[in-house]
């Protein structure tokens, strides 16, 4: 494949974000949000023709004869060399995942950017301050997400997670005049920065006893029985099997060296993923502006964790102790988020701990995932539910921040009943609503559905867990949609405007996002995206999905969804007392599901009262007393010195030919008793 | 050679003690001559009697000779700037620019 269109689809954000960085002040708004949208739209089109090349060009570079997908370098050059072996090196990296990303990323970030031109200015059309930083910053990290989807080796990917992870600190504190927004990005950078900790420590640990940053030659034929897995020359495949057979010796701790690396790894995931206990920031990342929260903080960032895990799988198969963890993590979580998301008032709130729970579920199913079970489903479950969980999270955002638009609250308590007002985004809303409930023919019935079958296959226990926390979630989304669109009728204040559908820069991503979720299901995702690259079917049609379900366990997830859809429909349709009797019959699991667990004042005691209390202060006595008062007291006796001897330096010159002469006599005299 | 020698000593010692003694500073600069001429003299009376058929200490001579005028001057000038500002030439009252 010719190298011009990769390259130029990094380079165009890179160049968006400069232009518009550097000069964007200097340009009228409109100016600024079109060319951040062209350029994103020009990404679009040649990502678009990237991927479907790769997955449908035929090209041998992209498909063996056997119809194995395979991996593909489309260039990698050496951007640091520090000893011939120490070398780093930027690429593009073509294979499933990186071209199922190169479909998703684009495609919210146009949307977001052609959302973020109508939402970015009040009702009279007045654009906010920081327009075109805004969309220098949008440009940024479109930027980086690429450069860290395609990356070619770990330490590329690092570079990149790092920069996505400061374009999400630059974007939750746009507001930086707002003291809880400029805390939200801090938390949100300081947490994440703390678990890529981890990350760093893991591929320090896994590089040094593999000698090689590089996804190809890691992932690649590790142990026997795994030969199949994306085919480089034999050499390297020997190479890496014998470095593996001794770097699996070494144990720490009771556990070999590969699982420690494997775990450290997956903590910087589970940082950037919001998994427990890393999960603080994501919900508090809410206050910068929801486009924001749409594109960065509900479908590409967040995933990044679980496109890391799926990138380094055939590693992780190789210890199954690391993807346990996996599971036991991205379980607890997927259920902790639904409890709390039920009982949260501010929407975004909801639709944050929501996407916590849907990225658990991606975490589930890729450690679920074994190639002795349908040939690894749970590995294409995830990579499918991470598309289609981006297209309808993005959608229910984008839908959210339209009505935040409206009402200007972030709470439905300002909402209830909008439906009248706003047709088109209650349309769309309940299309996200179903889709991410798992409603047939939507786009996450599919995933969810697939998702479940891998959990079926790993251990009923598992199954059932998920299938509830499912439940969950179709409850907690329709209790939203309701609280938002019916519940009771909306009051419009004397003097203002009754809210209404919103122009049509922001109406048309809704529409053509939901549109996407409902026909994104039909996604043959088993033919393109799976572990080891074999596809999974023979022939693919428009329903092949529909074809290849496992009856038995859609059925009972959709049973279960109904069933959670209706128990919300009868609680918050209409106006009624139950929600508020239901609360006071467990008052203290609706206390804790509304304080998220307590987790954030936990945190809050950990570091406030232990680490600053017991470790900092004594550190900051010592700096201040010991370190300090050393300095102090050099400068104070240094001081009281000089004081002392300056009368020495008197300026009486006939002194100072006193002191002369007799130090001249004495020198005579010694010099002469000397000679004597 | 000791005849001269001694009058030359005594003439510094002169030099040396007016030069600490004294407060005015027109009478220091006459104890600073003296001492320089002291000198002068100790050079012309050993290169007389060391170095007869040799002239360089004659000529260090009147090089000081000629320095000390040139340096008299700019004293001088420098005492009666001071006393215009000051009204005093006693340098031990002359402190105002030490604090």
């Amino acid at each position: 494949m010719d190298i011009t269109i990769p390259i130029l689809i990094l380079a165009i954000p890179l160049f968006m974000f400069l232009l518009l960085g550097l000069t964007g002040m200097k340009m009228p708004h409109w100016l600024a949000g079109t060319l951040g949208t062209a350029g994103m739209g020009t990404v679009l089109v040649l990502s678009y023709i990237t991927a479907l090349t790769y997955f449908y060009g035929g090209s041998p570079q992209f498909i063996a004869e056997n119809g194995e997908r395979l991996q593909a370098v489309i260039f990698n050059c050496t951007w640091l060399q520090f000893t011939p072996s120490l070398v780093i090196k930027l690429g593009f990296l073509l294979d499933p995942i990186s071209a199922l990303m190169l479909i998703v990323i684009p495609t919210i970030s146009f949307m977001v950017h052609l959302y973020s031109m109508g939402y970015m200015r009040d009702h009279h059309g007045v654009y906010e301050h920081g327009f075109q930083r805004f969309y220098a910053f949008l440009s940024l990290f479109s930027f980086s997400m690429l450069g860290l989807v395609v990356a070619t080796n770990i330490f590329q990917m690092y570079i990149f997670w790092e920069l996505v992870g400061a374009s999400s600190y630059l974007l939750i504190g746009f507001y930086y005049k707002k003291p809880s927004a400029v805390s939200a990005s801090k938390k949100a950078f300081i947490v994440t920065r703390f678990a890529d900790l981890g990350f760093l420590i893991g591929i320090l640990v896994l590089s040094y006893y593999t000698g090689t940053f590089d996804f190809m030659q890691l992932t690649s034929a590790p142990v026997d029985g795994m030969e199949g897995v994306y085919q480089v020359s034999e050499q390297t495949a020997l190479g890496v099997k014998n470095i593996f057979a001794q770097s699996a010796a070494p144990m720490f701790m009771g556990a070999s060296v590969l699982t420690w690396a494997l775990v450290l790894i997956f903590m910087g995931g589970m940082g950037k993923s919001a998994m427990m206990p890393l999960h603080i920031w994501l919900p508090d990342a809410m206050e910068g502006p929801t486009p924001v929260s749409a594109l960065i903080h509900a479908a590409t960032m967040v995933v990044a964790g679980v496109y890391l895990v799926a990138r380094l799988y055939p590693l992780y198969l190789m210890e199954t102790t690391s993807l346990d963890i996996i599971v036991v993590v991205g379980a607890l979580t997927a259920f902790y988020a639904a409890m709390v998301a039920c009982a949260q008032i501010d929407i975004k709130r909801v639709l944050a701990f929501s996407t916590i729970s849907q990225i658990a579920f991606m975490m589930v199913s890729l450690g679920v995932s074994r190639p002795e079970f349908h040939e690894g489903i749970g590995y294409m479950a995830g990579m499918f539910h991470l598309f289609t969980h981006a297209m309808f999270k993005a959608l229910l955002f984008l839908c959210a921040g339209a009505i935040i638009h409206v009402v200007g609250s972030n709470d439905y308590t300002a909402m209830h009943g909008l439906r009248k007002f706003m047709p088109i985004t209650n349309a769309c809303f309940l299309i996200g609503c179903l889709a991410i409930a798992g409603i047939i023919p939507f786009a996450g019935f599919f995933s969810k559905d697939e998702i479940l079958v891998a959990c079926f296959g790993h251990s009923i226990f598992w199954y059932i867990w998920m299938s509830a926390v499912a439940g969950l979630t179709a409850f907690y989304m329709f209790r939203l949609y309701y609280l938002i669109f019916w519940w009771k009728e909306h009051k419009v204040h004397e003097g203002h405007h009754a809210p209404a559908d919103q122009p049509w820069t922001m109406t048309l991503p809704l529409v053509i996002l939901a549109a996407i979720s409902c026909v994104a299901g039909f996604v043959p995702m088993g033919n393109l995206v799976t572990w080891n690259g074999v596809p999974m079917f023979e022939h693919v049609n428009f329903f092949t999905n529909l074809t290849h379900l496992n009856w038995s366990v859609a059925l009972v997830s959709l049973a279960v969804a109904i069933v959670a859809i209706i128990i919300a429909t009868v609680m918050y349709r209409k106006e009624n007392p139950l929600p508020d009797r239901m609360a006071d019959m467990f008052p203290r699991l609706w206390d804790w599901c509304h304080h998220r667990f307590y987790w954030d004042e936990l945190y809050q005691f950990i570091t406030h009262k232990i680490i600053f209390g017991c470790i900092s202060r004594p550190i900051a006595w010592f700096d201040r007393h010991i370190i300090d008062g050393a300095m102090d007291g050099l400068a104070t006796v240094t001081n009281k010195a000089s004081y002392a001897i300056r009368g020495l330096q008197s300026g009486k010159i006939q002194m100072y030919v006193w002191v002369y002469l007799i130090g001249a006599l004495l020198l005579a005299a010694v010099t002469a008793v000397c000679l004597m | 050679m000791i005849y001269y020698l001694i009058p030359a000593l005594l003439m510094f010692c002169c030099g040396v003690y007016g030069f600490v003694t004294r407060k005015n500073m027109i009478a220091m600069l006459i104890s600073l001559e003296l001492m320089l001429n002291a000198v002068d003299i100790n050079f012309v009376v050993f290169n007389r009697y060391l170095f007869p058929g040799q002239m360089e200490g004659m000529f260090f001579t009147l090089f000081a000779i000629a320095i000390a005028a040139a340096e008299t001057a700019l004293a001088i000038a420098i005492i009666i700037n001071v006393f215009r500002a000051a009204r005093n030439v006693d340098v031990n009252d002359l402190n105002k620019m030490k604090h």
